[in-house]
């Protein structure tokens, strides 16, 4: 298999589960797509992933707070240097400083350094100048890692945020502004540090930026988070992947949903392209498998009527420049009969997903009620995330669930919520719970 | 099945269990010695919809002694067989008693169609005479079989007549899916004749048939008619019709040249129509669905009916279902069903559990309980051979077509009269009453007109 004689662009496959069959007037169609790429990333050598050149920003949080306790900087620097370390030569990267406004550490000339034993020991020796001092405005952050990456021509853009407090000296509108600028343009992973920042704004920084969004709760554990997310992106074999959905006439897409490895509504994301199709970001990919979730709404028909309910087609960007190309697709049928029995069965992929983005939804309910004082509500929601959990097997959120609740019957969802939650505990479930595992096949 | 309310008395003076056959009350519904459901034998009026005998009450006659020097055993008249027509006159209805016991062997339905892939075609190893698709498409209320809609131009979709058709059979306008080749098939020659049509409520024809010419040793012709009805609840029942169809054709038509008895030629041609659809399950469908699970239940699976017309024999067999029927030019003679279900509902009937008019009632009257498959328990083909002394035409069908003339007279009465001169377009008409009756299953039918030796060749 091994191919040595140029990067190797991963390969991909479009596999459709779902139920086509619809009763007389059923109009709802759902599938699940799993998307597979394989064969890319992994052997990228001589500072490029396999996809081209790669260019990394990290961005530090240097607010006044970082300093308290003083662990959460020399934290912050520590897996700053590790990340520079897990640069392969040649990656382009740089490091920026981030409080009210957004400084370049290293390059200071505000260009991207080329990864090397040289550059990487200047980079590290330039981290004693990240000191702690003034507010948090992340939008100018991301406008600044947005002008060094895009001052080159590289193939995989990719940023790193580490944040330890609210964005307090900026607008929401101006993050959110920063965000529409920049989405599409790189992505980017989130991690707040600590717990005095924001979970629903580091979440919402790495679901605009298609990236992942964590909690480090203790500043000693992000050299090896660092390095992890590092390693993940050198194995980034293409960029900028478009799922691309084709509907017929009369036919609405209701969601397009990415439910695994985690939930993120690409709903509001599409960008049409030609009659009856648009086409959803996906960010770049390596050696992985995502699903996603779609729900169709097509006229309805005769009984024994067959018809395409959509094709999904996944677009690569030609390395060589030309135009984006579909490398792989799938087909959504619907069929109408009057069988109940197969009208009735509930595709095991929709509906696990359907109850892992249930889950997702149940929690951040729960947790909501909990925080406004609405004790019976939060009960009700986090008892069913514990029954749903525990349902499908995903034991990592059940185990943080159960820091935050006391689980008495966990297939009947009963929960008593605990009288003292560890802040950590709750942070961490809110920013995990979008987390999902995937079907038992 | 339109059956009439049972009148309040049997009209039995014994009872019709031959094993039996006991006194009984006018006015008791059961037998008092044997338990024998009596208003299962009741006859209904002249004119009605019969039900099918009982078929616990296999009163078969024996069959006249092997004559020497003709190839025919176990032969029987359809004359032979008790039953009224429409007339009030003696009917054949009861084929040779070779069923399976009562119901309690394996069962499965035959539902609507799972989720695998797409139609491959139909047929056998000869090229199969479908009409153009787009020529056999039906545009809203189906005309009868055969006829073709209003053309529609090469590539275009035919239902927004807007879109054009992508690659994989779908319009890129509208997203319908396009008529495929296995929607509408006819095949005819020169002695037989098949048409098979997805019908109006399924959403691709998982029928398939087979129609050969063969030649006994010394040249006298003989001629197969295979049909199969791919079971729905299972995985590519399409593609097990297909090769069920394929090798029971394949098997006779090399197997009849060898002098095999048609009926024992029958025989080795189901089995190795099981050994086909078998070996599906042990590959992976054009879909990727995988080697199908042999636990699962699901394997492929079809059912079976063929007819074998040589030498003055008419040969029938099956597993399942898919029934034959004979229907005698001369109509004021008596027509005859020649195959007894492997179904629920026959083999509770045959037990004396249920009247005909329960039995096909319940829910579960149309579950299966023989097919062919990797799943089937045990195989047990059923063949029979008959020597009609008159002329007529054997019609072997899917249910999807006896489900609309299920009693004997009621398919003679749909048999044109000149079914035995135009076997297709007789083929046609059949399809047609389908389709007129609502289509709800795929419709396959084969016509093979049948003449005894002339008088003095066969020496008896």
């Amino acid at each position: 298999m091994a191919n040595f004689a140029k990067p190797s662009v991963p390969q991909f496959s479009v596999d459709v589960y779902q139920n086509e069959y619809l009763p007389v007037g059923g109009r709802d169609v759902d599938a699940v797509v799993t998307v597979t790429a394989t064969g890319g990333g992994t052997s990228g050598a001589g500072g490029v992933t396999a996809g081209g050149p790669a260019g990394v920003v990290i961005m530090v949080d240097c607010s006044g707070s970082m300093d308290y306790p003083p662990a959460k900087m020399e934290g912050a620097r520590a897996a700053t240097a590790a990340a520079v370390d897990t640069l392969r030569d040649g990656t382009s990267f740089a490091v920026v400083a981030g409080n009210h406004v957004a400084t370049p550490v290293y390059p200071a000339h505000g260009r991207l350094a080329v990864a090397g034993a040289r550059t990487r020991a200047e980079a590290k020796e330039s981290l004693a100048r990240l000191t702690p001092d003034g507010g948090t405005a992340i939008g100018t952050w991301l406008r600044l890692a947005d002008a060094l990456l895009g001052g080159e021509d590289l193939a995989i853009r990719h940023a790193v945020l580490l944040t330890d407090g609210r964005n307090e000296h900026e607008s929401p509108e101006a993050l959110r502004a920063a965000l529409d600028a920049c989405a599409g343009r790189f992505t980017c992973d989130a991690r707040g540090v600590g717990t005095d920042w924001e979970v629903k704004e580091v979440t919402g920084i790495a679901s605009a930026l298609l990236g992942s969004a964590d909690i480090v709760a203790d500043p000693a554990g992000l050299a090896a988070d660092f390095t992890a997310m590092m390693e993940n992106v050198m194995g980034k074999g293409v960029a900028d992947v478009t799922l691309r959905l084709w509907t017929p006439v009369g036919a609405e897409l209701v969601f397009v949903k990415q439910v695994a490895p985690s939930v993120v509504d690409l709903t509001g994301r599409r960008a049409d392209t030609g009659p009856r199709a648009g086409e959803y970001p996906t960010g770049s990919w390596g050696d992985e498998s995502r699903d996603y979730h779609v729900r169709v709404r097509v006229p309805a028909n005769a009984v024994g009527q067959e018809m395409l309910a959509a094709r999904v087609s996944l677009i690569v960007p030609d390395p060589a420049g030309g135009d984006a190309r579909p490398v792989s697709q799938g087909l959504i049928r619907a069929v109408w009969t009057h069988d109940v029995a197969m009208t009735t069965t509930i595709n095991p992929q929709v509906a696990h997903y359907t109850g892992q983005a249930e889950l997702a939804d149940a929690i951040q309910e729960g947790l909501d009620a909990r925080k406004s004082g609405d004790r019976d509500g939060a009960t009700a929601k986090l008892g069913r995330a514990v029954q749903l959990a525990a349902a499908s097997g995903n034991a990592d959120t059940a185990k943080l669930l159960s820091k935050v609740v006391d689980v008495v019957d966990a297939a009947a969802g009963t929960v008593r919520l605990k009288a003292k939650v560890a802040e950590a505990d709750e942070m961490t479930l809110e920013t995990r719970s979008t987390k999902t595992v995937r079907v038992k096949r | 099945m339109s059956q009439k309310p049972q009148p309040p008395s049997h009209g039995l003076a014994v009872c019709p269990n031959p094993e039996c056959a006991e006194p009984v009350d006018p006015r008791d519904r059961y037998c008092g010695a044997c338990g024998h459901d009596l208003s299962a034998t009741v006859e209904l009026p002249a004119g009605q919809d019969r039900p099918t005998m009982p078929i616990a009450a296999p009163v078969w006659p024996e069959a006249p002694p092997r004559e020497p020097g003709s190839l025919s055993t176990m032969t029987q008249h359809p004359g032979d067989l008790p039953g009224t027509d429409s007339g009030g006159r003696d009917l054949p209805t009861v084929p040779v008693g070779v069923g399976p016991g009562p119901a309690a062997g394996p069962v499965r339905t035959d539902g609507p169609v799972p989720p695998s892939g797409e139609t491959v075609r139909g047929g056998g190893d000869f090229e199969l005479a479908a009409p153009d698709p787009r020529a056999a498409v039906r545009a809203e209320p189906a005309p009868a079989a055969g006829e073709a809609a209003a053309e529609v131009p090469e590539g275009v979709c035919v239902a927004c007549r807007a879109g054009r058709v992508d690659g994989d059979g779908y319009c890129e306008n509208c997203g319908h899916a396009q008529p495929r080749e296995r929607d509408h098939m006819e095949r005819e020659l020169g002695t037989v004749a098949a048409v098979s049509d997805r019908g109006l409520r399924h959403h691709r024809n998982e029928d398939a048939f087979a129609i050969t010419e063969s030649t006994l040793p010394g040249g006298r012709p003989a001629t197969v008619a295979i049909v199969c009805d791919g079971v729905s609840s299972a995985h590519r029942p399409d593609e097990a019709s297909a090769a069920a169809a394929r090798a029971a054709g394949r098997v006779l038509g090399e197997a009849l040249p060898r002098g095999t008895h048609p009926q024992q030629a029958l025989h080795e041609a189901i089995v190795a129509a099981a050994e086909a659809v078998t070996a599906l399950a042990r590959t992976a469908g054009p879909d990727g669905d995988g080697a199908d699970s042999l636990h699962g239940g699901n394997s492929p699976a079809c059912t079976i009916v063929g007819s074998v017309v040589a030498d003055g024999l008419l040969v029938v067999g099956w597993v399942g279902d898919s029934r034959a029927y004979w229907v005698p030019d001369d109509r004021s003679a008596p027509a005859a069903r020649l195959t007894e279900d492997d179904s629920w509902a026959a083999q509770m009937v045959k037990a004396g559990l249920m009247n005909e008019e329960q039995a096909y009632a319940d829910e579960r009257a149309h579950a299966i309980t023989g097919w062919l498959g990797a799943d089937a328990y045990e195989l047990e083909p059923h063949t029979a051979a008959f020597k009609p002394d008159r002329s007529g035409v054997v019609v072997v069908c899917t249910d999807g077509l006896w489900n609309y003339a299920e009693a004997a007279d009621a398919m003679a009465a749909v048999v044109p009269a000149d079914a035995a001169l135009r076997p297709l377009h007789a083929a046609r008409v059949l399809v047609g009453h389908a389709l007129d009756g609502g289509g709800h299953d795929n419709i396959t039918v084969a016509l093979t007109p049948f003449a005894p030796p002339p008088a003095g060749a066969g020496s008896s």
